[in-house]
């Protein structure tokens, strides 16, 4: 039995020689995401977790978002637009080198514009291009991107992770081995683990504080907290687990950034299917949600009620929350007015989210009150996707719309939601067109409101964008313009 | 004795070709396709249509199938739909996280449920057995997530002594390697060293009431001489078909492990791949699987008929 003995002894002490921790360096970070991108390359996929590790880290567009969700200058310092506002001149930095060593130049800008709008691109945002109908390059570091017509969101367009700069020489490895100008340079990917980042010595602008920045992707709620415990991640960006993060606020080791995001949470509502083709129906199905017990029931409390398709933090939102205030009784009179006095039943189908998942359960109970019968569905993903959005066999389903600035997407009658206002369309046509900055507040405001008098969907709340950060982590961005970890600016407190 | 290993040949080829179809078929009716996925709820319909071109997704259904029956006869089994890699690299990565996890998990639950279920069976009855008994009992109704959710509590984040989950990988040293699987192989290996135990100590009871044991201890062997001696090694044999059985279990089944320390095993490459309907992925990793298995019954039976002659008469 004294083999038996030592075999015991051994795996005792196994742990103990384990123990011995190395002293973290303060110029490395290790960022923690929910997602893992399907592979490297922002401008052939949707993934937000693409741009959420290379954003602005790696790669870069002629603009830009900064934390406040403005645009500013990126690769291109200045520009002019013509007077007629459908030719913009870009002058772009000079001295500015991919990864690899190569010179960015006005050929790079031509090629990645004109890789994004052609006719068998794989850009999940084409729509951002649309207007495009030249791209000219004058010299080196000037170019000229010509429109069909005015379009007010041209530079905003620019400023998508879907509209980086890439090299042509370096774009068939991309999604693998992306080669960018920014200020961190992709170093290594353990798929299924981390990406790792190290920094760029020959960057043209301020540099990178970090030496090194690796992401870690962790997919369970549970996980993400115990590796932020052991302080395994300095950072853990969208934090899944909302209920957590009072014991992360009552620690001093760590602080809970909560910011704005750009994710506008609806029930979606299929507008071409009865009884929701009438209007009648929709506001009663607005009167009959109780946003304060969504968002406390499914969010923990974070999130801001929305009564409209828009961000609560932009200078043009409108509160139209008193529109659909919570009115069970006014639901019950406007359901009887259209023809439904006993109610009826429906489908809620439900992507995988928490605030799905959770959000659904109280709607379906809320609209159950008011005589709304709920059959509730869980789908993955990828049946979402191809069942309701691309299907349109729905009758409701909730999303987070994270997209910056999607308003537009009322204007298209063959989206999922199937919303058909010419009305709403003009104003939109307008929107675009129109670079006035009074002008274009003017016609957002409008458009908000359009879409909450016909009760398109039932808008619940802007979601809030919940970080843990180490608390001697500083320069984490709070806000979420666009979905990016922007670690250009962080550093560790000594 | 050639028209046997004929015969067993033939029957491995059709194995194959109608595991095959059935996975091709089952992956097919599943709604989803890996573009929409990709391209999320902001693209347009002609985006769509170029993505699948470009992934060949827009050839028919039997034409695909044969595509990826051609490949894998010639070790090709395709590139991966999201990732962009091909799937051989990606499952080899995988095995160097997956294949350690599941040997240590085995070694740790065998170090540890052999002399346990011995000491049962050798004082069968008393406090220590009931003891025993009882934590194995427990061992196994625990679900070993909550089990592993309970150690990182403890060694990771009060003791600190672990991270809480990842792996550190091979480069940087075995040491570092096996230190992050340790957690994960300590709650993997619960509950099978428990089984383990209660076999060992059940096949052990047998044993001891075996003729041969009287014998041994009528010879004039203490207890203890006759257990090692004789009782041990005969009592082996059912806990070495447990051993088998377990091996193959902690290999695919330690997804949900593999989710709670975040490592990036071959499970977690199959769950994301079904999520993300990077269908190629799916099946040619469990087509790979089904060929292991295959492939190790048909050595088995071929060994079989080597090893015991009784068997070679009876088949010619």
């Amino acid at each position: 039995m004294k083999f038996f003995k030592n075999i015991f002894f051994v795996l005792l002490v196994i742990p103990i020689v384990f123990s011995v921790n190395a002293f973290a360096s303060k110029t490395d970070l290790t960022v923690g995401l929910q997602l893992e991108p399907p592979h490297l390359d922002p401008t052939g996929a949707a993934a937000g977790a693409i741009d959420q590790v290379l954003y602005s880290n790696v790669f870069e567009g002629l603009t830009r978002f900064a934390s406040d969700g403005s645009i500013i200058p990126g690769l291109a310092k200045s520009w002019d637009v013509s007077s007629d506002g459908t030719t913009y001149t870009f002058h772009l930095h000079k001295g500015v080198k991919y990864h690899d060593g190569s010179d960015m130049d006005a050929n790079d800008v031509k090629f990645s514009l004109d890789r994004a709008r052609a006719e068998d691109t794989t850009n999940a945002q084409k729509a951002l291009f649309a207007g495009i109908t030249d791209v000219n390059v004058i010299d080196s570091h000037k170019v000229q991107v010509v429109l069909d017509k005015p379009n007010g969101n041209f530079l905003f367009n620019l400023a998508w992770g879907d509209a980086v700069i890439v090299s042509e020489d370096s774009i068939e490895n991309i999604k693998q081995n992306p080669v960018g100008t920014g200020a961190f340079v992709f170093d290594n990917w353990v798929q299924g683990d981390r990406i790792e980042l190290k920094k760029n010595n020959s960057y043209w602008g301020v540099p990178a504080k970090l030496e090194k920045a690796t992401f870690k992707f962790i997919s369970d709620p549970s996980a993400a907290f115990a590796a932020m415990m052991a302080e395994d991640v300095d950072v853990f960006k969208s934090f899944p687990a909302p209920e957590n993060l009072v014991q992360f606020e009552a620690d001093s080791r760590f602080k809970v950034l909560i910011g704005s995001n750009e994710g506008e949470t609806i029930l979606s509502t299929n507008n071409k299917m009865e009884p929701f083709n009438n209007l009648k129906v929709r506001k009663a199905l607005a009167h009959a949600i109780d946003r304060k017990a969504i968002i406390d029931g499914a969010m923990f409390g974070y999130g801001t009620p929305i009564g409209t398709h828009f961000a609560p933090h932009h200078p043009a939102y409108v509160d139209l929350t008193s529109q659909s205030q919570y009115d069970p009784e006014l639901s019950k009179k406007l359901l009887s007015e259209a023809g439904f006095p006993d109610g009826f039943t429906t489908t809620l189908k439900l992507p995988p989210p928490a605030y799905a998942r959770k959000g659904g359960e109280i709607i379906a109970s809320q609209l159950r009150d008011v005589g709304i019968n709920v059959e509730i569905s869980n789908l993955e993903w990828a049946q979402w996707l191809e069942e309701v959005f691309r299907g349109k066999d729905y009758g409701l389903t909730i999303v987070s719309h994270t997209e910056p600035f999607d308003i537009g997407i009322y204007a298209r009658p063959e989206y999922y939601f199937q919303y058909d206002s010419k009305e709403f369309q003009k104003v939109i046509e307008d929107l675009t067109a129109e670079t006035n900055p009074v002008q274009r507040t003017s016609l957002m405001k409008n458009a908000q409101k359009i879409i909450a008098d016909d009760y398109v969907n039932g808008y619940l709340f802007q979601r809030a964008q919940l970080s843990v950060v180490n608390s001697k982590v500083i320069g984490m961005w709070k806000n979420s313009p666009t979905q990016a970890t922007d670690l250009t600016a962080v550093y560790w407190e000594n | 004795m050639l028209e046997y290993f004929f015969r067993r040949v033939v029957t491995l080829f059709f194995t194959l070709v109608f595991a095959s179809i059935i996975i091709f078929v089952s992956l097919e009716i599943i709604p989803g396709d890996p573009a929409s996925y990709m391209l999320g709820i902001n693209a347009q319909e002609d985006t769509v249509i170029a993505l699948k071109k470009e992934l060949g997704l827009d050839k028919p259904k039997f034409e695909r199938y044969l595509i990826w029956v051609k490949g894998m006869l010639i070790g090709d089994f395709g590139v991966s739909y999201t990732y962009r890699s091909p799937v051989i690299e990606m499952v080899g990565e995988r095995l160097w996280v997956s294949l350690p996890l599941a040997i240590y998990a085995l070694l740790l639950s065998t170090i540890i449920a052999l002399p346990v279920g011995i000491f049962a069976a050798a004082s069968r009855g008393k406090i220590l057995d009931f003891s025993i008994m009882g934590f194995t009992q427990i061992g196994i109704a625990i679900p070993n997530f909550w089990f592993a959710m309970l150690l990182v509590y403890l060694f990771a984040i009060i003791l600190r002594w672990f991270s809480a989950g990842g792996f550190a990988g091979w480069e940087d040293g075995i040491i570092l390697g096996l230190k992050s699987l340790t957690l994960p192989a300590i709650a993997l290996a619960l509950p099978q060293a428990s089984i383990l135990a209660r076999v060992m100590r059940s096949s052990l009871i047998d044993i001891l009431s075996e003729d041969f044991m009287k014998t041994a201890r009528a010879k004039g062997l203490s207890f203890k001489k006759a257990l090692i001696r004789h009782g041990i090694r005969n009592a082996l044999i059912p806990v070495l078909t447990i051993i088998g059985l377990q091996f193959s279990f902690l290999m695919a089944g330690a997804i949900i492990i593999e989710n709670v320390f975040f490592l990036p095993g071959l499970g977690r490459l199959i769950f994301q791949s079904i999520a993300q309907r990077d269908i190629i992925v799916v099946e040619s990793v469990i087509m790979l699987l089904v060929f292991s298995v295959v492939l190790v019954t048909f050595i088995v039976d071929i060994a079989y008929v080597i090893v015991d002659p009784r068997l070679r008469s009876s088949i010619l």
